[in-house]
C-alpha cells in the first residue's frame, strides 16, 4: 500500500454535468495491497460514479467485514458508509433502503462475507428484491485472515501453501439467477472496459443487481495453480458480450463491430446496448442463461458480462406498498394518530 | 360466602376453542367492575396437550396470581387428576359428566359440581365444530347461574364479538342457556363464591402487554419493524402491524407509511433496525431470549458504533429453549451486557401495559437521544396475558426526540466558520424539531443556544462538544457536500477516521462511558414507597391477630421491578397487615441513577424480588454499584409461573 496521496489536480481535468472531476468520487487512501484487484474495482466504481453524474450524497455504501468490505473506506468520500458486522451487510442495507427508498445503496462484500458466514442474509436479500447494487470482490480466499480458502474456491484449486482444496466452490452468479435475482453480471477486476458499463447498469436497475467480480489476491491467492489467479482468469474468461450503457435519453454512441446487437431497456428508460459474442444465450431468458454457465463451467470457463437482466421488476417497495415518500422524512403528523384515537382504543378495550 | 375473592381454573385442551370462551369469563367480571386477572398457562404445542386459563377475582384490586384454586373447570381428562388434587379444600369441582368420574375422586373437603356438558351440546348441536366449541360455552352458562355473573353483560359481549356475523349469536346464546339452566335447575345457585357488581375500575382497561408495546410503536413513529417469528414476543408485531394497516395508510395514495418485513432470523431482524434507524427512521424488533442471544454480535455494534436501536425482549423462562411458553425474568444480565468486549445497554422495566404502551415510546426518544441500543425487559406474563391497566394517554404536544441530528443547515453553519462563532449559550441540545422528520429542512431548526461553533469548522462525527458524551450524527442525502463519514464497529478517531490508536480508542470509550453516566438520569427513575405508606393504611388498630408488634423496618427495603410488582405489592400489604412495614422501590430502569443507589445506601437489609434463579438483578446492583452482597436478600420464583404474593409474602417473614 501507498501512504502519501499528491493533492496535485491538473487544472483541466474534465467536470461532469455536475461541476464535479473525478477525483470528488475517490475516498481516502487504500490500506490494500499493492495491486490487489479491490483496488481496481473501486477504481471503476469511481469512475462510473462520476460519468453517472450520480451525486455522492445520495449514495449510501455498505459493507460487512474482510478485505471487500473495507473498501467502502476507498471510494466517494461525500457518501455515507457503513461498515457492518461479518456477512450482515443484507440486513442493514435492508433496513437503510427501507427507511430511504430514494439513495442509491451501494453494497460490497467478499467471498467469504457472502458465501460463508453471510450466506442465510445473501440469498434472502435476493428474494426480496431489495433495490440495490450488491457487489462480491470474489478471491476464492480469506485475506484479512491470511489466505484460507473460502467457499467460492474451486474444487482443486491451489492454495500459495500447495495444499490443494477439496470441496465444491459455490458459484454466487448462477445461486442469485436460480434465486430469482432480476440483474446478475459477472466480470473480472482487471477489465475495467465490462465493470464499468455493468456498474452503470446495475445501478439503474429496479431491484436486487448483483456484480460476481473476480478480484485475485496478489498476496495469499495468486500463484499458479489456483483458480482466481490473474494468469488464469485471463485465460479463462468467456465474455458473453461487450456492451455500453446509455442512462435515460442520452444516446448511444460507442461504435460496434458487426455483430449480435441488441437493446435493453430498462426500468427508467435507460438503454443498454449489448454486443453478443456467445450462441444460444439470451440476458431476458433465465433458461438460456442458466444453461449457459453450466456448460462454462463444465469447460472451465468463467463467463463474464450482463448474464441476465429482469426488465420487469418490482422491487421490496413496490412489493409491500411502501409511501414514495421516504419513511425517514415523514413527521409526527404523518405518523401518530393521536389522542383523540387513543380514546377510541381505550374505549375499545373495556 | 367469599364474594369477589376467588381463583377459578380452567382446565383444557389446547386447540379446542377454549381460549375465546374462558376469554369471555374475565371481560364479564371486568364488565362488572370488579378486578380480575387471568393468567394463560399454556404449552408449547398447537393442537392436543393440557392448557390452564387461571382468573382471579380480586375485590381489593390485587392483580398479582394467588395460590390455591376455589373454582376448578376440569374439561380435560389428561389432566384431570392433578387438576382434582389442586382444588383447594373447601373449593369446588365442576367436571364433564356424561361419563362417569373414574375411581379416586373421592375427596370429601370439595364439592363436586357435575354436568354432563357433552351430553348437553350433542343435544343440541349437530356439527362436530360446533360441538367442541359449544361446550366451553355452555360452562361459561352454567358459570353465570353459579357465580352470579349477569347474564346481560354476557349476551352484550356475544354481540359484540359477532358484529357482522349476527347469524352466530343466536347458536352462542342458546349454548350459554343450556348452561344457566342446567345450573339452575341442579345446584343451588350461587355457589359460595360469586361476582358481586361494583364500581371499582373507573376507566381502567383491559388489554395485554404485547399489544400495548405494538401500539406504542405506532405512536411512538416507528416507521419499519423487523422480526422474527418467536414465542412470546410474536404478538409485539401482529400488534403494530393491526394498528398501522388501521393508522399509517395514506388516505390519498393507499400506500404505507410504514414497513414490516419478516426476516429470515434475529440477527437479520435486528440488522435491518440498525440499518433503518441509521438512516433516519425509527426503528424496532421484538424477540425473546433466544432472539437476544443471537443479536449480541449487532447490539455491541449498536453500542460501539452508537446507531439508536429498539428491541423488545419479551422474556420467557430459560436457558436455551426452555420452557418457550412460561414466564421468566432471566434475560437481565444477557441484555444487560449483551455482546464481547466492555459494551452495555439501557433497559427498561414495563410493570403494566400501560408502562409498556408508555415505555415503548420513551425507548425511541432514549434510543435516539443516547445514539445506542435500547431494550425493553418485558416477559411473557406482561406480553401475552390480559391486564387491568389504566387508560393509555398521550399527550398531543410531546414531540419527537429526535436526538443531536444534524440538518443541512447546520452543516453549512459549522462550515461558515466564522458565523459559527457568534452562536452562543449552549444549554440547548435540541437541534431537530422533533415534530419535523429528519429530512425536512423546511426551516424549523433554528433553535437558541446552538453549540455548533464549537465544532470549530469541521464537523467530527464523534466529538464530544456538549460534555455529555454524546455526539452529533448526519443522516445519509442530508447535505451535498458535507457530513459524510463511515460508521463502522472498528475503532476511529473523533472524525470517523479508522484508528489503531490507543490514546483515541481509550477516549472513544471514555466518551462512551460518559455517555453511561447521562444516560443514568435519564431514563425512567424509580418509584418508591416509603413505610409510612404502610403505616398509615395499615395502622396498628388493624392490624391481624399474628401481628408481630416489635419489627424496627425503617431500615428495610424491598426491590422489584415488572411483573413482580403486583406480587410484591400485595405481600407488603400482607405484611403490612401484621405490623411489618417496609420501604420499597420498584425499578423502572437501568443504568441506576442517584435515587437507586441512595435507597441501597440507606437500607441495611434489602430483599431483591426477581423471577430467575440466579438472583441476576441482584448481581446488577452488585457489579453497579459495589452493593455489599451481604445486605441483598433474594426473593425468587423461577417455575416457569407468574411470581405469587404468597410466596414473596413466606420468603420476608422467613428472612426478616
Amino acid at each position: 500500500m501507498t501512504y502519501v496521496r499528491s493533492t496535485f489536480r491538473h487544472p483541466a481535468l474534465p467536470k461532469n454535468d455536475l461541476g464535479y472531476t473525478v477525483d470528488y468520487y475517490e475516498g481516502s487512501l487504500s490500506t490494500l495491497c499493492a495491486g490487489c484487484g479491490h483496488d481496481s474495482i473501486n477504481a471503476a466504481i469511481v469512475q462510473a460514479c462520476w460519468e453517472m453524474n450520480i451525486e455522492p450524497h445520495k449514495v449510501a455504501k455498505l459493507s460487512g467485514i474482510g478485505c471487500s468490505s473495507k473498501s467502502p473506506a476507498y471510494f466517494l468520500s461525500n457518501s455515507h458508509g457503513f461498515n457492518s458486522v461479518h456477512g450482515r451487510m443484507p440486513s442493514v442495507a435492508t433496513g437503510a433502503n427501507l427507511a430511504n427508498r430514494d439513495l442509491i445503496y451501494f453494497g460490497v462484500s467478499g467471498d467469504g462475507d457472502t458465501a460463508s458466514i453471510g450466506m442465510g442474509q445473501f440469498v434472502h436479500v435476493v428474494r426480496r428484491n431489495l433495490n440495490m447494487v450488491y457487489l462480491v470482490m470474489n478471491n476464492g480466499c480469506y485475506g484479512l485472515t491470511k489466505g484460507q480458502d473460502s467457499a467460492t474456491a474451486d474444487a482443486g484449486s491451489k492454495s500459495k501453501a500447495g495444499s490443494v482444496n477439496l470441496f465444491e466452490a459455490i458459484d454466487l452468479a448462477s445461486l442469485a439467477i436460480e434465486l430469482g435475482a432480476t440483474f446478475v453480471g459477472q466480470s473480472f477486476s482487471g477489465d475495467k472496459d465490462q465493470l464499468i458499463p455493468l456498474m452503470k447498469a446495475a445501478m439503474k436497475h429496479n431491484g436486487f443487481a448483483f456484480l460476481n467480480v473476480i478480484s485475485p489476491c496478489v498476496t495469499f491467492n495468486n500463484n499458479p495453480g489456483s483458480t482466481k489467479s490473474y494468469d488464469y482468469v485471463r485465460e479463462h474468461v468467456q465474455i458473453t458480450g461487450t456492451m455500453d450503457f446509455a442512462p435515460m435519453m442520452s444516446e448511444i454512441t460507442a461504435s460496434y463491430e458487426a455483430g449480435d446487437i441488441s437493446d435493453i431497456t430498462m426500468h427508467d428508460g435507460s438503454e443498454i446496448r449489448l454486443h453478443k459474442l456467445q450462441k444460444d444465450w439470451d440476458p431476458l431468458d433465465r433458461f438460456s442463461v442458466i444453461d449457459a454457465m453450466l456448460r462454462a463451467k463444465q469447460k472451465g470457463e468463467i463467463l463474464t458480462g450482463l448474464l441476465y437482466v429482469d426488465q420487469d421488476s418490482s422491487d421490496l417497495h413496490e412489493m409491500i406498498k411502501t409511501s414514495e415518500r421516504p419513511l425517514n422524512s415523514l413527521s409526527k403528523a404523518d405518523l401518530c394518530p393521536g389522542s383523540e384515537m387513543l380514546s377510541e382504543i381505550n374505549a375499545s378495550l373495556r | 360466602m367469599k364474594t369477589n375473592d376467588f381463583v377459578v381454573r380452567f382446565a383444557n385442551v389446547n386447540g379446542t376453542g377454549s381460549a375465546s370462551a374462558n376469554a369471555l369469563f374475565t371481560k364479564a367480571v371486568f364488565r362488572m367492575g370488579v378486578p380480575v386477572t387471568p393468567k394463560n398457562i399454556f404449552p408449547s404445542n398447537i393442537q392436543g396437550l393440557p392448557t390452564w386459563y387461571e382468573v382471579r377475582v380480586s375485590e381489593k384490586g390485587h392483580l398479582g396470581r394467588r395460590e390455591g384454586v376455589d373454582l376448578m373447570i376440569a374439561v380435560n381428562p389428561q389432566s384431570m387428576k392433578k387438576d382434582y388434587a389442586d382444588v383447594m379444600a373447601g373449593g369446588y369441582f365442576l367436571y364433564d359428566s356424561s361419563k362417569p368420574l373414574p375411581p379416586g375422586y373421592d375427596r370429601d373437603d370439595i364439592t363436586h359440581v357435575p354436568i354432563p356438558l357433552m351430553n348437553l351440546c350433542n343435544a343440541e348441536f349437530t356439527d362436530a365444530r360446533q360441538r367442541q366449541l359449544f361446550k366451553n360455552i355452555i360452562y361459561i352458562g352454567a358459570l353465570s347461574a353459579l357465580l352470579d355473573l349477569e347474564f346481560s353483560v354476557l349476551e352484550g359481549q356475544i354481540a359484540e364479538q359477532f358484529k357482522g356475523k349476527e347469524k352466530l349469536i343466536e347458536p352462542n346464546i342458546r349454548a350459554l342457556n343450556i348452561g344457566v339452566n342446567y345450573a339452575r335447575e341442579n345446584f343451588d345457585c350461587p355457589l359460595n363464591i360469586r361476582v358481586e357488581r361494583r364500581d371499582l375500575l373507573g376507566d381502567k382497561i383491559l388489554f395485554g402487554g404485547n399489544s400495548a408495546c405494538g401500539l406504542g410503536a405506532v405512536y411512538a413513529g416507528a416507521t419499519v419493524a423487523a422480526w422474527y417469528p418467536i414465542t412470546p414476543s410474536t404478538s409485539v408485531v401482529d400488534a403494530f402491524a393491526k394498528y398501522a394497516a388501521k393508522y399509517r395508510v395514506d388516505p390519498e395514495t393507499g400506500k404505507n407509511n410504514y414497513a414490516i418485513v419478516q426476516a429470515e432470523d434475529e440477527l437479520a431482524a435486528i440488522g435491518m433496525v440498525m440499518g433503518a434507524s441509521w438512516n433516519g427512521a425509527r426503528s424496532f424488533t421484538a424477540t425473546s431470549g433466544p432472539g437476544v442471544s443471537l443479536m449480541n454480535e449487532f447490539l455491541g455494534l449498536g453500542y460501539f458504533a452508537e446507531v439508536p436501536t429498539v428491541l423488545i425482549d419479551v422474556q420467557r423462562t430459560g436457558p436455551s429453549t426452555g420452557m418457550p411458553t412460561r414466564t421468566q425474568q432471566s434475560d437481565i444480565l444477557l441484555a444487560a451486557y449483551a455482546s464481547h468486549g466492555d459494551t452495555k445497554h439501557p433497559l427498561l422495566f414495563p410493570a403494566s401495559p400501560k408502562e409498556c404502551f408508555e415505555m415503548t415510546a420513551d425507548a425511541f426518544d432514549l434510543a435516539e437521544r443516547l445514539q445506542t441500543p435500547v431494550i425493553m425487559m418485558t416477559d411473557l406474563d406482561l406480553g401475552m396475558n390480559d391486564h387491568i391497566t389504566d387508560p393509555l394517554v398521550w399527550d398531543d404536544s410531546r414531540t419527537y426526540d429526535r436526538g443531536k441530528v444534524l440538518t443541512a443547515k447546520q452543516m453549512d453553519r459549522i462550515y461558515a466558520a466564522q458565523a459559527a462563532i457568534t452562536a452562543s449559550n449552549g444549554n440547548g441540545h435540541d437541534v431537530l424539531d422533533g415534530n419535523s422528520g429528519l429530512n425536512a429542512d423546511d426551516g424549523s431548526d433554528e433553535t437558541a443556544g446552538e453549540p455548533l461553533e464549537q465544532f470549530r469548522g469541521k464537523f467530527g462525527r464523534y466529538l464530544d462538544i456538549d460534555d455529555d458524551g454524546i455526539p452529533y450524527r448526519t443522516i445519509a442525502g442530508t447535505h451535498a457536500t458535507r457530513g459524510a463519514f463511515v460508521t463502522r464497529g472498528s475503532s476511529r478517531d473523533e472524525y470517523g477516521v479508522y484508528t489503531e490508536d490507543g490514546d483515541a480508542y481509550r477516549r472513544n470509550v471514555d466518551r462512551l462511558a460518559k455517555k453511561w453516566e447521562t444516560a443514568k438520569e435519564l431514563v425512567p427513575q424509580p418509584e418508591f414507597h416509603s413505610n409510612e405508606e404502610y403505616r398509615i393504611s395499615y395502622p396498628e388498630s388493624v392490624r391481624s391477630e399474628d401481628s408481630s408488634s416489635d419489627v424496627r423496618n425503617a431500615e428495610l427495603g424491598v426491590i422489584y421491578f415488572g411483573t413482580s410488582t403486583y406480587a410484591a405489592e400485595e405481600a407488603l400489604e400482607l405484611l403490612a397487615e401484621e405490623g411489618i412495614y417496609l420501604d420499597a422501590m420498584r425499578v423502572r430502569a437501568f443504568p441506576f441513577g442517584k435515587s437507586f443507589r441512595d435507597f441501597v445506601e440507606t437500607h441495611d437489609r434489602i430483599f431483591v424480588i426477581e423471577q430467575n434463579r440466579d438472583a441476576q438483578f441482584r448481581s446488577l446492583m452488585m457489579i453497579e454499584l459495589g452493593a455489599d452482597s451481604s445486605k441483598l436478600v433474594s426473593v425468587l420464583n423461577y417455575d416457569g409461573t407468574p411470581i405469587t404474593a404468597d410466596l414473596v409474602h413466606r420468603c420476608i417473614k422467613l428472612r426478616l
